[in-house]
């Protein structure tokens, strides 16, 4: 990835790292928009939140990820779109560790989040994924009670003292993944009896229940009708005041409604990233036109 | 002409057909130029079918109708002198004399006059029968042939008509095995009905003390057939048993499934599935000469005297016994439960044994349990190791370090050695074996109900 080439002239004047600055000035963001028009306003701030450098993945021998940097702001939506098989997944569970689940899986290079390796040795995962996050393409709530879904995480992370406590982080949470009109009469029913949108609003709900400060999601729409993807669309949009996302969506038209950034990835490079108004409008790289011209993939 | 020769012929005779079968319906395929409605290999079939079943039912029915009709035949044909008088028992003996006889087999004392009369005639109409069923077997087979081979048209559906035929075998086959289930469950019932003839249903179940006597003893003593002794010994030594298997299968499952390497799983895990590859017998005498002498030693150690033979020493062997029965059930439930799932967990902070005590083991327990119960029934019908380990004691007491006795080492007992199935000494076998078929039924329907339950939690 060359950040060089396509910088684009930066609001943020008082950053020390203009040439390193692929974005947009929030302003220009509302004002241009792409899909349906409709106007959101980034809530991404200067602050770089996680940083790759140098990222390669392998499987076993074959490698899935070639020398990624990337950075990425706090509290921005920043989308990562490409064919399948890119790498998108890979790249993205890079950053919470959850690739360690995957016997072969091999990471190279630095990844740090607050400017503090993910990957050292001394670093505690366990800490670690409760400060990043992960929701993933199908829902997969615990055969619990929808209660239990939510209050599992801040059970082990020791966040409540008092039932009370536990009960408030359970309301607020659903509240804030827009379920709890939906399930507080029925919190002692299982979480695998709601609805495939419902119960990835519950599996956003007990993410968000363990106060991440990043929260990954890995297609979280591609199983859901449209009205329940307007809604977590709709939640990733206030999500993103407190939180910063990174998403990986195949739906263009999501990355143009909910991303303030996008990242197009292609056979395992980083191809480019910019405002996402400048990847649908125009592209720098040419497999990036090709790709949302529909040529291929 | 011998069974098997007939039978040859008749399948040489099909092979025939087939070919005829194949080449005449390509002929019409050539001749009319049309597309015929199956493969001639469906029509080669058709006509092979066509030759050989009809003659392999009659030849069947015939094996089996035919025995009896000639020595029904026979018997009629008897001397009334030598008849007369004779008991169920002697008869058979009698026609059991003739038939080796006419088989040109001897007999000892050589067989009187009327004896071989009977034999000679009986060996004409043997010759006679089987004459006369290779001619009807031959006539079938051909008739068969030659009218399927003419039949072939390009309209006759010979495809659809050989599914039906695999269908219908296929049928048979499984009302074979379960025509079999039943009767096997019939007759244990007739004979269980006999025995309660002879003894109340309430003294057999609800008896505290077993003591059956020996039938020869005189028909005044009947002795008493309690069946509690024998069912607490069974409960015993597969509840000690289950408190081996389990907590060792269960760890080695989750071990397996969610720690070790594919290496050490490639070897470990034959290794443990080897143990159930282990003769029961052998079990026994391991439990014989090691684990009750073992346990003993222990005994002497604190100062209590501890039998080889017990309930303990039995337990045991059978719970490693059924360790891989366990583990390699409850490894199948673990392994299915979706990645997905362990993802969430883990994603949210969970540590790995976090992950398994929390959400794999929650999410797979009735999987689990339905494994236990498998398990369980298994203890429960298990007859070696308790023959030769529990020292077979069939007394009520509460004591592990006893001996005791269960119900498949007293049905063991019952029909081992002289035996009379008119006396309740060998019949109550039977009521012995229902009872354990109805209580090991019992825990495969809960199993297999609790399993699938399970299942449909993930599909
Ligand atoms: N567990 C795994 N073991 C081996 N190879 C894998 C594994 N997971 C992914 N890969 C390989 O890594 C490459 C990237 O896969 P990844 O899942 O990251 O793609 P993706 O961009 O998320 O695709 P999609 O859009 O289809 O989800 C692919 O070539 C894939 O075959
Ligand atoms: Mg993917």
């Amino acid at each position: 990835m060359d950040t060089s080439t396509h910088s684009s002239a930066s609001s943020s004047a008082n950053s020390e790292s203009t040439n390193a600055r692929e974005r947009a000035p929030s302003g220009a963001m509302s004002s241009v928009s792409v899909g349906n028009g409709e106007n959101r306003v980034s809530k991404a701030t200067d602050k770089v939140k996680l940083k790759a450098e140098g990222v390669n993945v392998f499987y076993g021998d074959t490698q899935a990820i070639n020398g990624i940097d990337l950075d990425i702001y706090e509290n921005e939506v920043l989308a990562f779109i490409g064919p399948s098989g890119c790498g998108k997944s890979t790249f993205l569970r890079c950053l919470n560790r959850m690739n360690d689940t995957i016997d072969i899986c091999r990471v190279e290079g630095k990844i740090t989040l607050d400017e503090r390796d993910i990957y050292a040795p001394d670093r505690d995962v366990v800490l670690l994924r409760a400060q990043v996050g992960i929701v993933f393409q199908k829902p997969n709530p615990f055969p619990k009670s929808i209660y239990e879904n939510i209050a599992y995480g801040p059970r082990l992370h020791g966040l409540a003292k008092r039932k009370a406590e536990l009960d408030d982080i359970v309301e607020s949470s659903l509240r804030r993944a827009g379920l709890w009109d939906e399930v507080k009469d029925r919190l002692d029913k299982p979480g695998t009896g709601l609805s495939g949108g419902q119960q990835q609003r519950l599996c956003i709900a007990r993410t968000v229940a363990v106060s991440p400060d990043v929260i990954l999601m890995d297609e979280p729409c591609s199983a859901l009708d449209p009205i329940a993807t307007a809604k977590v669309e709709q939640l990733i949009d206030e999500l993103s005041e407190s939180y910063t996302i990174v998403m990986v969506t195949h739906n263009m038209q999501q990355a143009a409604r909910v991303a303030d950034r996008t990242a197009f990835f292609h056979m395992g490079d980083l191809a480019e990233v910019d405002t996402t108004d400048n990847i649908f409008t125009n592209p720098q790289d040419q497999r990036t036109h090709d790709y949302i011209t529909g040529r291929f993939g | 002409m011998s069974n098997f020769a007939l039978i040859a012929t008749l399948l040489m005779l099909m092979a025939l057909a087939y070919h005829l079968g194949l080449t005449r319906s390509r002929a019409v395929a050539s001749s009319r130029d049309v597309r015929l409605h199956s493969r001639p290999g469906y029509y080669g079939t058709l006509v092979a079918l066509w030759c050989g079943l009809p003659a392999l039912v009659i030849f069947l029915l015939w094996s089996f109708l035919a025995p009896q009709l000639i020595d029904t035949l026979v018997t009629g044909q008897l001397p009334p002198e030598l008849v007369s008088g004779l008991g169920d028992r002697e008869m058979q003996t009698l026609m059991r004399r003739i038939s080796a006889l006419a088989d040109g087999r001897g007999v000892a004392g050589g067989g009187s006059p009327e004896e071989l009369a009977a034999a000679s005639h009986m060996a004409r109409l043997q010759t006679l029968e089987n004459i006369a069923l290779i001619a009807v077997m031959a006539v079938l087979a051909v008739a068969g042939l030659v009218l399927a081979r003419r039949r072939i048209s390009p309209t006759w559906r010979a495809r659809n008509q050989v599914e039906r035929v695999i269908t219908f075998a296929l049928a048979a086959s499984s009302a074979v095995a379960i025509l079999t289930t039943v009767g096997i469950v019939l007759s244990m019932l007739g004979e269980a009905l006999r025995f309660f003839s002879f003894i109340h249903p309430a003294d057999f179940f609800f008896g505290t003390v077993w003591n059956p006597r020996f039938s020869t003893a005189g028909s005044s003593g009947q002795g008493e057939f309690g069946l509690l002794p024998l069912l607490w010994g069974t409960l015993m030594v597969s509840a000690i048993a289950l408190l081996v298997a389990i907590p060792v299968g269960l760890m080695t499952a989750i071990y397996m499934s969610e720690y070790a390497s594919p290496w050490l799983r490639s070897i470990a895990k034959p290794i443990i599935e080897i143990l159930a590859g282990i003769p029961t017998i052998v079990y026994g005498f391991f439990a014989l000469t090691v684990i009750g002498p073992f346990l003993s030693m222990l005994g002497d150690l604190v100062g209590i005297n501890i039998r080889t033979t017990s309930a303990m020493t039995a337990g045991i062997a059978m719970g490693i016994m059924i360790i891989p029965f366990v583990s390699s059930l409850s490894d199948d439930i673990i392994t299915q439960v979706p990645k997905s799932l362990r993802d969430g967990a883990l994603g949210l902070g969970a540590t790995k044994s976090e992950t398994i005590r929390q959400v794999v083991l929650p999410a797979a327990l009735p999987g689990i349990v339905g494994a236990f119960l498998l398990a369980a029934s298994r203890a429960i019908g298990e007859t070696m190791i308790v023959v030769l380990a529990a020292g077979n004691n069939p007394v009520l007491h509460a004591n592990p370090f006893e001996a005791v006795s269960t119900i498949t080492v007293t049905i063991v007992n019952q029909l081992t050695g002289d035996m009379d199935f008119a006396s309740p000494q060998s019949l109550v076998a039977f009521a012995l074996g229902l009872t354990l078929f109805v209580i090991t039924l019992g825990l495969n329907v809960i199993a297999l109900v609790v399993v699938r339950k399970y299942r449909q939690q993930y599909e």
